[in-house]
């Protein structure tokens, strides 16, 4: 042996770590150690190659890599000693795992270790199988495992029992093989083996429907009574945990026989009277007592049902929960979840204390206990609950208030009894959390207020207040700028009192103030000023009083460095002085919005991306899950729908010679291609254009600072006050003065398209017919042709397509999958496309065309962005 | 089916850590990290559970180590605070009162141990005479083979004299 390689001992290098001081020098050292022993591995060094192990899984639980350690293991595995094997198989298990190829090597020699004379190497090696074998290795080794479940001594039964269940989680299809040794190990006498059996048993019924019914027949009534016995056995040293004789195996068999009762009323009941002993005698002031009782009451629960066995059950999660211990009030909240749906009235009489768990100071108490309240909650009592959970709100830690608040809203929203107490209670989670409230929260309640027309005046006068004492939530802000916007007249002058409110003095000044406070804040993000904005606009034409001092906060926005405020400052402020004639009804209320359609458009947002699947003619369907990843990210590059109204204020600066802040070029250089005209046309969507494309042009006061909250109803708020605008072109032809002799636009609208070419390849060509239906502007038809430039024929033929969140599309089944060649045939297919941001967006696709040539598969992509503009 | 069982020391320190799903190296500094994060920071008084990731991770603090093991939701919780103590007092009787100091220096057996106790992340025994008389044998073979060597080498020390 050479002393010079040997390095230090194992406790010399742990004292050195543990000596250092900063985490530098631990470095350092273990560097130094990693050193020698990779100099000790390249000089095949057999005398300290198990120490060297030992001292790589010490550097290695402190996080540093070892993987050049993988070999030595193995050599260890293979040395013929016990020492070398012990240490070689545990530096296996630490420095390994499942997915490295390195393991297949070990293969060859597990096998020699299962088939060892010594049984404690066969032990090792069923350790190291069982704790991290392949799926690859479990097949190879299986019948070696299954032979050792019949070994003379129980200790290696008791591993080969645990080993096959690892084997039968990565291959199911092996279960079938260890059904019959498993009834053997049921009857054994060995607490181990009997512990493990019975493990193995409830994973095999787990897997099979066949093996669940073959033990349910057989062992059902031996199991009943080896947990008789186990209950009713006298004291046991060896296996006593408090009083209680091995709470392990009690535990174990009440799994079981939980597996084996669910769904069979025979079953179920031959275990009834073992069950009701259980949940009756076992003592329940220590743990282990209690973790019987815990696993007992849910096998009643999931048993067919026999007797008042339910009661029993459910009376010792009342005890549970009335428990001081908090580790058993945790256990019964999770467990009254299932009972809910067993028995909910019962649950419900536990519903003060469960409400307590909900203010505990345990973060995971908490979680549970709303969780278990959600439930709970019903129309006849939503209001107490609310009420609870909304004064809870106030004094409940920061990192609770966002599941607290997401629970509290989604219980509001599903179970209010009429739409006041909807109002009033959002308004309160607004004002205690509204930093926590998710958009798709405010906006449904912002659809809610437009639609309930007898609360306008109760609800923004509400929001007056409320905002008077909690200005830094984000989300009252936003609808309470809102509503001030749309209902300034009813809070100045008390409209649509109710009998419960008491009449407040609001001066026009007061509201605009809240707006200005609001755009001014510091903490406010781009959506709510550019609320706040356009709040103001319609305040200037509600308050005709407080025009001029409007025009001066909107005028404040015009150099912000954010485009769009910028841009709206500019477009408001051009409003203000120049058209008073238009902007009365340029600014009239929001109609009310529809309901149906906002819920529409979040589920809408929820299926989006569409990627579609398709029937082939052969009618098997294909899906098209690989090529989702690649499609998705269509959304993300946007390449030709940049947004229009971004373009805008770049061309009303110009038309207006405003140039205060400069503009990024970058955004004017995508935009140069377009005409001015259009732009303007879409800025105001006014002139000849027939009625029912006035929906297509983006709307002035749209507030989507970019393509992703486009999807906000408030869009669909903005869109929808376009066709109030009834103003003439000469109302255009006035707001361009100075603009020059430019003909007065007219937008090619007409119903026909002109087909496009959407791919062509050497090899194919696809074209496109487009057809829309008067009345769904959103919706375009396409008719799809494929047509095969090559002499050859097209067999198997799919076609694919996926499109960004904002579009919808239905793909219909092909004509055919069999294109024949020279163009003699074609394949036709129809499409439905329906473009939620019509008008602003265009349409743009992703398609994948497979095919069979000559049995061989051929694979074609590309992206369509050549679709004409308006559809 | 237990996932994991990890040790951790009060200053953040892992003293064990054994993988029984398959978590890659990265993976498992992360785990470590965001646990020893979350459990250190909770109170005395308060549950020996924490829900993370969808699963559970049961937990005990003995003197300086905590003791954690990570759980299916639908496992017993309680139990798995019983297999803790198990553990813990099969380490306790091995090295005759135990403290985290036998951890650090004699940490491979504490792994001989565990591997006594546990397979595939599930108990294999429930008797603790059974796993201390199971681990008092191989440390017996070790010791056993380390002497023949010794006697050989020192026959052979001799001889060559």
């Amino acid at each position: 042996m050479n002393p010079f390689s040997s390095g230090t001992r194992l406790r010399d290098m742990i004292r050195a770590i543990r000596a250092c001081k900063t985490a530098a020098e631990e470095r350092a050292v273990v560097r130094k150690e990693c050193a020698l022993i990779r100099a000790a591995v390249s000089d095949n060094d057999n005398g300290y190659r198990h120490r060297n192990l030992a001292q790589l899984m010490f550097i290695h639980m402190l996080g540093y890599p070892t993987h050049f350690g993988q070999m030595e293991c193995l050599k260890l595995i293979a040395a013929p000693g016990f020492p070398e094997k012990r240490i070689g198989y545990l530096g296996l298990m630490l420095l390994l795992d499942e997915r490295q190829e390195v393991l297949m090597l070990v293969t060859n020699s597990l096998k020699q270790d299962l088939n060892h004379a010594n049984q404690y190497i066969v032990g090792l090696a069923l350790c190291a199988l069982g704790n991290i074998c392949s799926a690859e290795m479990a097949r190879d080794l299986a019948p070696e495992v299954e032979r050792l479940l019949q070994f003379r001594d129980p200790n290696i039964r008791k591993k080969a029992a645990l080993c096959s269940i690892r084997i039968v989680k990565k291959v199911p299809d092996l279960a079938e093989n260890f059904v019959n040794p498993v009834v053997t190990l049921l009857k054994e006498k060995h607490h181990g083996v009997l512990l493990t059996g019975i493990q193995l048993c409830t994973e095999l019924c787990n897997l099979s429907e066949e093996a669940l019914e073959y033990f349910r027949k057989k062992c059902t009534e031996g199991l009943v009574k080896v947990l008789k016995d186990v209950v009713n056995s006298s004291y046991a040293p060896e296996y006593d945990i408090s009083g209680i004789a091995d709470p392990f195996l009690h535990i174990r068999l009440l799994r079981l026989l939980r597996v084996l009762g669910h769904g069979d009323a025979d079953a179920s009941d031959s275990m009834n009277d073992i069950l009701a002993q259980v949940a009756t005698k076992t003592e329940s002031n220590k743990n282990a007592g209690n973790a019987i009782l815990y696993e007992c009451v849910e096998t009643i629960m999931s048993i067919e049902d026999v007797s008042g066995l339910r009661v029993l059950a459910i009376n010792i999660l009342g005890r549970f929960l009335s428990n001081r211990d908090n580790n058993i009030r945790y256990v019964a909240l999770n467990m009254l979840m299932k009972a809910v749906s067993i028995d909910d009235q019962a649950v419900q009489r536990h519903r003060a204390t469960i409400l307590e768990c909900v203010k505990d100071s345990d973060a995971s108490i908490r979680k549970r206990a709303l969780e278990l309240v959600y439930l709970l909650m019903n129309e006849t009592n939503v209001k107490a609950l609310a009420k609870e959970l909304i004064d809870y709100l106030q004094v409940s830690d920061q990192d609770f208030k966002g599941d607290l608040t997401a629970k509290i809203c989604s219980i509001v929203e599903k179970l209010s009894p009429d739409k006041i107490w909807y109002i009033d209670q959002m308004l309160k989670v607004l004002s205690e959390a509204g930093n926590h409230v998710k958009d798709e929260v405010w906006h449904a309640l912002i659809v809610v207020i437009t639609n309930a027309s007898n609360l306008h005046g109760y609800t923004v006068r509400s929001l007056y207040k409320a905002i008077q004492k909690s200005a830094d939530q984000a989300t009252l802000v936003r609808v309470a700028v809102w509503c001030i916007g749309e209902y300034g007249d009813m809070l100045v002058n008390n409209i649509g009192m109710l009998d419960l409110e008491d009449p407040i003095t609001v001066t026009e000044n007061d509201a605009v103030d809240v707006v200005e406070l609001a755009i001014k804040l510091h903490t406010s993000d781009l959506t709510t000023r550019a609320m706040c904005l356009i709040a103001l606009l319609k305040l200037s034409s509600r308050f005709p009083s407080c025009s001029q001092r409007i025009k001066n906060i909107v005028t404040q926005s015009k150099g912000s460095l954010l485009l769009e405020l910028q841009q709206r400052s500019i477009e408001f402020d051009s409003i203000i002085e120049k058209h008073q004639n238009i902007r009365s009804a340029l600014v009239e209320r929001m109609p009310v919005l529809d309901e149906a359609t906002f819920s529409g458009r979040k589920t809408g947002s929820i299926l989006a991306p569409a990627v579609s699947t398709i029937n082939s003619a052969s009618g098997v369907a294909i899906s098209a899950a690989a090529p989702l990843v690649d499609f998705i990210d269509i959304g993300a590059d946007e390449p030709s729908a940049a947004p229009p109204t971004s373009s805008g204020g770049n061309f009303l600066q110009d038309l207006l010679d405003v140039g205060t802040s400069p503009i990024p070029s970058q955004s004017g250089k995508t935009e140069a291609q377009r005409s001015g005209t259009d732009v303007l046309l879409d800025l105001l969507s006014i002139g000849p254009s027939p009625p029912q494309n006035s929906s297509s042009a983006p709307d002035l006061l749209s507030l989507s600072q970019d393509n992703k909250t486009s999807v906000s109803p408030l869009d669909s708020l903005s869109l929808a006050t376009v066709p109030a605008v009834q103003a003439s072109s000469t109302a255009m032809m006035d707001l361009l003065d100075g603009f020059g002799p430019s003909p007065p636009p007219t937008k090619d609208n007409g119903p026909a398209y002109p087909p496009i070419v959407a791919f062509e390849s050497s090899s194919l060509r696809l074209t496109f017919n487009f057809s829309k239906q008067p009345g769904s502007p959103q919706e375009t038809h396409i008719e799809a042709d494929f047509t095969n430039k090559s002499s050859d024929v097209y067999t198997n033929f799919i076609f694919q397509a996926a499109v960004p969140k904002f579009l919808q599309l239905h793909l219909e089944p092909a004509s055919s999958n069999t294109l024949p060649g020279n163009g003699t045939g074609a394949i036709t297919q129809k499409l439905r496309v329906t473009n939620s941001q019509h008008g602003k967006k265009s349409i743009v696709m992703r398609i994948r065309i497979s095919y069979k040539l000559n049995n061989k598969d051929v694979l074609e992509e590309g992206q369509i962005s050549n679709f004409p503009r308006d559809l | 089916m237990i996932h994991f069982v990890l040790l951790i020391s009060r200053q953040g320190k892992v003293r064990l850590t054994k993988w029984y799903s398959p978590y890659t190296q990265k993976e498992r500094s992360k785990v470590i990290r965001e646990l020893s994060g979350t459990i250190l920071s909770r109170g005395p008084k308060l549950c020996n559970f924490v829900e993370w990731r969808g699963f559970k991770v049961v937990y005990k603090r003995y003197a300086s180590l905590y003791f954690c093991m990570c759980i299916n939701q639908e496992d017993n919780e309680l139990e798995v605070l019983e297999i803790i103590h198990h553990y813990v007092e099969i380490l306790d009787r091995y090295f005759g009162s135990v403290c985290e100091l036998d951890l650090i220096f004699n940490f491979h057996k504490a792994y001989y141990i565990l591997d006594e106790v546990l397979i595939a992340g599930e108990l294999q025994e429930s008797s603790k005479k059974t796993v201390a008389r199971l681990v008092a044998t191989q440390d017996s073979l070790v010791e056993a083979a380390k002497e023949e060597a010794n006697s050989i080498s020192n026959i052979i020390a001799q001889a060559t004299k």
